[in-house]
């Protein structure tokens, strides 16, 4: 029996993350992904508006709890994350290189990638002393601005399918906000993967939530969306991205044009300011 | 007995946009604007009854709803508040949530809500009786119920989470009919499970065959638990199905919701504007 | 509350004390200044600002056109490459610190000049305004030549030509706001101040000549919200910052839409003051009329809905009422006047129309007893009593001295009703108790909280909104972020 060795693997069914659940698209819809070749990889959800809505419901809803958190914790979950990709790290040096990327670049991408997060969760607790300030006002007045998360943050991520997902992510939630974002298209496999890294590190569901599907049907109601607060254009196409950030319009989004790859501005693009004033005396 | 899954299949029916927008300011029409907290005090009430009145103060299309429900200490504010306004005023009266208190308390506590001006009042049955078998003493609370609301409209909440079975929905259904109810009324909202679609459909049974038989049309209201557009268009769908179109009218058929409103306003705005709204752009009074 | 509110003036009936009105010159007309020179403006279309507590005409002034602003839009960029660009910082510094002390030094002018066109107290203008437009300038002086230090990056560049449009409720205070930070970071700027309000930009460019400015580097182009449209949506400015309504706001957000302009918005406001029941109720009674009653309530920020705690909201009433009762309407000039005129026609009909709508709705309205005079646009302060988050009165901006009072319950209800608007400028919370006061400041999503006080302002403080009420902030270092490239905002 030459043939017991060569067993038939058990393949993975690649479907949405929203809610801290992977719900298939409410829509019952899925693309093909193929390999760099062109040989069938595997169905991704197609998510629809629907989806999206949920996606952004979901969002919402972890907001108050996320934003709520210590910084202190919500640094040791990101630091989790960059412990549990590490643990993955060979699964998605696969699967970055079946979407095409040379087996050196998969491995340098992945460590970029736990890297960043490791980068980012050191901020937590340091954003606030850096971006906040002590005022000193011409009055008796205690008088002092702190960064607070703006909100739900919709993300068009890149099409690098892993660092670059992580980078739009990672500076989004570090603050407190909570993000719906759509995956690289021709490339989605790596961030559902990722879906499952943040569903085992402690991360409370619907912080991140994953949408994959076409980027031109998604993208235009996540901008439009009246209870979304910013717009992370860094993966929008450029024939795209003016009439997203026109719809962002509607409801005043902060909008992130695409920029630098990482650094403070990522987050703080995503924050807002908040002074408060009290009287000092006795 | 099959109204779980009648229920469920006719849950995935789905209409047309236009008939959407039809169905939202509809729902809107048939809500009873509720708040039954031992935390109410005047000032919350009459923001509900402003939200009653005017859901959405920057549309004046928007429908009032059909009432506003509250306890009966609170109706004369309620009163002032949605005076001229065409919102009904409901009072939850006999006791309400348990029902546990001697009938005398409980038709002074239904006089009091009439007399400070109560449109209708939701009483509840004694599901302690009803259980233990003894329907005359359920049968002669109403009907003395009943007499005691005078022109208010009566309707008659079972609890139908402490009722257990469909049977039961179905016998207290036909019990409150005969003995004078106007309105039958699922839940008291204070209890999980409160309305569900099955329930809702055996009591629309009942109302149908009620009216064959007697020719007088009984309204029925689901409440409690009611939180979606979707949610309120799956009970649409069932009326429309089960007691007929006679029943799509507010006189016949409310929903007891709190935050269902701010929904279907939602709903109502993502239809006119195409884009997903949002909850600041809607009131929480 | 009984309406009578004994008036305690019988006695001590107050002299009118007006301020002298010989200090200001102004022109029959003026023109455009751009290029550091007065000149004509090719627009045919022109106006005249008034003196809206008389009604009486003051100047006329300019409708840029599309030539006007491409020739303003050029002789900035011009002054950015050349000359304020390249400039070192500290010799920016010298510039504002120059223009400072020119603005301290005519400050009284200044004040009578800005009560006449916009028609507020000469107290604000004179106690509020100017000093805090000084400082204004004072303040980012000393960031010219430290902006390394700022948090922008080792070497911070300026963006180039800011457009700058602003209101008309405080005009060289917001102009201020606008012109300072740009020129700290090395921009240079086009702005155009709002149609009824021009007197005092247009001194201010009087100022800049003064003050050696090289030509430029300011230039104030007059007109209505076309020549704003036309400057804002110019593609030879990089950077767009406007104060003023959300509806406005949105139509410039589109229009820089899939540009590279830089943006930043300061828009309307809808702010909770909240008042718990266990704040000192006579501060919190002075901060309530402070709130909404300054500056006619024309002000983003205003305190318009109170949030009373249910179980004092009856005595914070009749507290506020005999407070109201105190109030001065009348001449802006007279020293003693609380609340001047309503800048226009047009505020003054939106102001009188919500208040029917309030009426209509349901909410009680009251006024004290106050004598109105017959010339001029003038509104008694006003409160409505009975309104719930579902009156359009508790739901649009009035930007009148139109305040709404709700009640609530506890903490948490107080909050939910304060963050239940689109908007996210400001808020106040009264309360003795200071754990209440870090909670509930916290939760309230706005970008400033006044904590036993309202309507503070300073230019290290930094003030802006969230969600619908824009975003970017102005003041202190988190305001040079609006004008250097790299950082964000």
């Amino acid at each position: 029996m030459a043939q017991s060795d060569a067993r038939l693997p058990v393949r993975k069914t690649y479907k949405l993350f929203i809610g801290g659940a992977f719900p298939r698209s409410e829509s019952g819809r899925s693309y093909v992904v193929n390999d760099a070749r062109g040989g069938f990889l595997a169905n991704a959800s197609q998510a629809s508006r629907k989806d999206a809505r949920d996606a952004v419901g979901a969002a919402r809803k972890a907001f108050g709890g996320w934003s709520g958190r210590t910084p202190y914790n919500r640094g040791q979950i990101l630091y989790r994350i960059a412990e549990m990709l590490e643990g993955r790290r060979g699964q998605f040096v696969e699967e970055l290189r079946a979407a095409g990327a040379a087996k050196g670049a998969a491995g340098a991408e992945v460590d970029e990638a736990v890297d960043r997060w490791v980068w980012y969760a050191g901020w937590a607790d340091k954003l606030a002393a850096v971006a906040g300030s002590a005022n000193p006002v011409a009055g008796p007045f205690f008088n002092f601005s702190t960064p607070e998360p703006t909100g739900v943050v919709a993300i068009v991520a890149p099409d690098s399918p892993l660092l670059g997902l992580v980078s739009v992510v990672a500076p989004a939630i570090v603050s407190g906000n909570t993000c719906v974002v759509v995956a690289s298209e021709p490339a989605p496999l790596p961030a559902i993967t990722l879906a499952e890294v943040l569903a085992t590190s402690d991360l409370p569901g619907g912080v991140v939530n994953v949408l994959t599907g076409r980027r031109a049907e998604l993208a235009p109601w996540l901008a439009s969306h009246m209870d979304v607060n910013a717009l992370d254009l860094a993966g929008a196409p450029a024939d795209l991205a003016g009439s997203l950030e026109e719809a962002a319009a509607g409801n005043l989004k902060r909008v992130l044009r695409p920029g630098p790859e990482a650094g403070i501005e990522r987050m703080t693009a995503l924050l807002e300011t908040k002074t408060v004033w009290h009287p000092v005396g006795t | 007995m099959g109204a779980e899954e009648r229920a469920a299949r006719l849950a995935t029916r789905s209409i047309k946009t236009t008939a959407k927008a039809e169905a939202i300011d509809l729902a809107i029409g048939m809500v009873d604007l509720t708040t039954l907290e031992g935390a109410d005090t005047p000032g919350k009430v009459r923001a509900m009854c402003a939200k009653a009145v005017h859901p959405d103060p920057t549309d004046p299309e928007v429908p009032r709803v059909a009432a506003v429900c509250v306890y009966p200490d609170l109706v004369a504010e309620a009163v002032r508040a949605v005076e001229g306004s065409g919102v009904g005023v409901a009072a939850v009266a006999t006791a309400f949530p348990s029902g546990r208190a001697p009938l005398e308390a409980k038709l002074a506590d239904t006089r009091a809500a009439v007399a400070a001006g109560a449109t209708e009042i939701d009483m509840v049955i004694d599901r302690g009786a009803f259980l233990a078998g003894d329907y005359m003493k359920v049968w002669d609370e109403i009907v003395a119920t009943r007499e005691a609301c005078g022109d208010a409209h009566l309707k008659v909440i079972f609890e139908t989470g402490e009722l257990a079975t469909y049977d039961n929905v179905r016998r207290a259904s036909w019990l409150a009919m005969h003995a004078g109810a106007d309105f039958i009324k699922t839940s008291t909202g204070k209890l999980s499970p409160a309305a569900t679609l099955p329930v809702t459909l055996v009591m629309l049974e009942a109302v149908r065959d009620f009216r064959a038989r007697t020719g007088r049309r009984v309204g029925v209201k689901p409440a409690g638990g009611i939180r979606t557009t979707k949610d309120a268009i799956k009970y649409l769908v069932l009326v429309n199905e089960t007691a007929g179109p006679d029943w799509l009218d507010p006189a016949a058929f409310r929903l007891g919701a709190s935050s269902l409103l701010n929904d279907l306003l939602m709903q109502r705005q993502k239809l006119r504007t195409g884009v997903y709204a949002g909850p600041d752009y809607f009131t929480l009074d | 509350m009984s309406s009578d509110v004994p008036r305690g003036d019988a006695l001590f009936e107050y002299a009118p004390a007006p301020e002298s009105r010989d200090v200001v010159d102004i022109k029959p007309a003026y023109g455009l200044f751009i290029g550091g020179e007065w000149v004509d403006g090719s627009s045919e279309t022109r106006s005249k600002t008034i003196d809206p507590s008389t009604e009486e005409p003051l100047a006329e002034v300019v409708w840029a056109d599309a030539a006007d602003v491409d020739r303003a839009v050029a002789a900035a960029r011009k002054a950015h490459d050349e000359v304020w660009g390249p400039m070192p910082g500290r010799e920016r510094a010298k510039y504002l610190y120059r223009l400072a002390r020119l603005i301290q030094e005519r400050s009284r002018e200044l004040a009578v000049l800005e009560s006449i066109d916009n028609g507020k107290p000469i107290r604000e203008s004179r106690d509020v305004d100017l000093p805090l437009v000084a400082a204004h300038f004072f303040y980012h002086a000393g960031w010219a030549d430290k902006l390394e230090y700022a948090g922008y990056g080792p070497d911070p560049r300026p963006l180039g030509v800011a457009a700058q449009v602003i209101p008309w409720n405080f005009p060289l205070l917001m102009l201020a706001w606008k012109i300072a930070p740009a020129l700290a970071c090395g921009n240079t700027v086009v702005l155009k101040p709002a149609e009824t309000t021009p007197l005092t930009a247009l001194a201010f460019a009087e100022l800049c000549r003064q003050a050696d400015l090289p030509p430029g580097v300011v230039n104030i182009v007059t007109g209505a919200g076309e020549t704003g449209r036309l400057l804002v949506e110019h593609p030879g400015v990089d950077k767009v910052a406007f104060t003023g309504s959300t509806e406005v706001g949105k139509q410039i957000a589109r229009a820089v839409a899939g540009t590279a302009k830089r943006l930043t918005l300061e828009l309307g406001g809808k702010a909770a003051n909240i008042v718990f029941d266990d704040a000192p109720l006579d501060q919190a009674v002075e901060g309530i009329v402070n709130g909404i009653f300054f500056n006619q309530g024309h002000v983003c920020c205003a305190g318009s809905r109170l949030l009373v705690q249910e179980t004092v909201a009856e005595e914070v009433l009749d507290r506020l009422k005999v407070r109201m009762a105190t109030l001065r309407v009348g001449d802006p000039l007279d020293k003693n006047t609380d609340i001047g005129a309503i800048n226009s026609a047009a505020q003054l009909e939106r102001i009188r129309a919500l208040s029917e709508i309030g009426e209509r709705e349901g909410a009680e309205r009251w006024s004290p007893p106050c004598e109105l005079p017959s010339r001029g646009f003038w509104f008694a302060p006003t409160v409505f009593t009975g309104v719930a988050q579902s009156h359009r009165i508790a739901r649009e901006e009035i930007f009148g001295p139109v305040l709404s009072v709700l009640t609530f319950r506890t903490p948490a209800e107080a909050v939910e009703k304060a963050n239940n608007t689109p908007y996210g400028l400001s808020a106040g919370v009264w309360t003795e108790k200071g754990s209440r006061i870090l909670w509930t400041a916290q939760r309230l999503r706005a970008g400033v909280v006044w904590a036993n006080t309202f309507n503070k302002f300073d230019p290290a403080a930094p003030f802006g909104g969230y969600r619908e009420s824009g975003f970017g902030r102005e003041g202190g270092r988190h305001g040079l972020g609006a004008y250097l490239a790299g950082a964000q905002r």
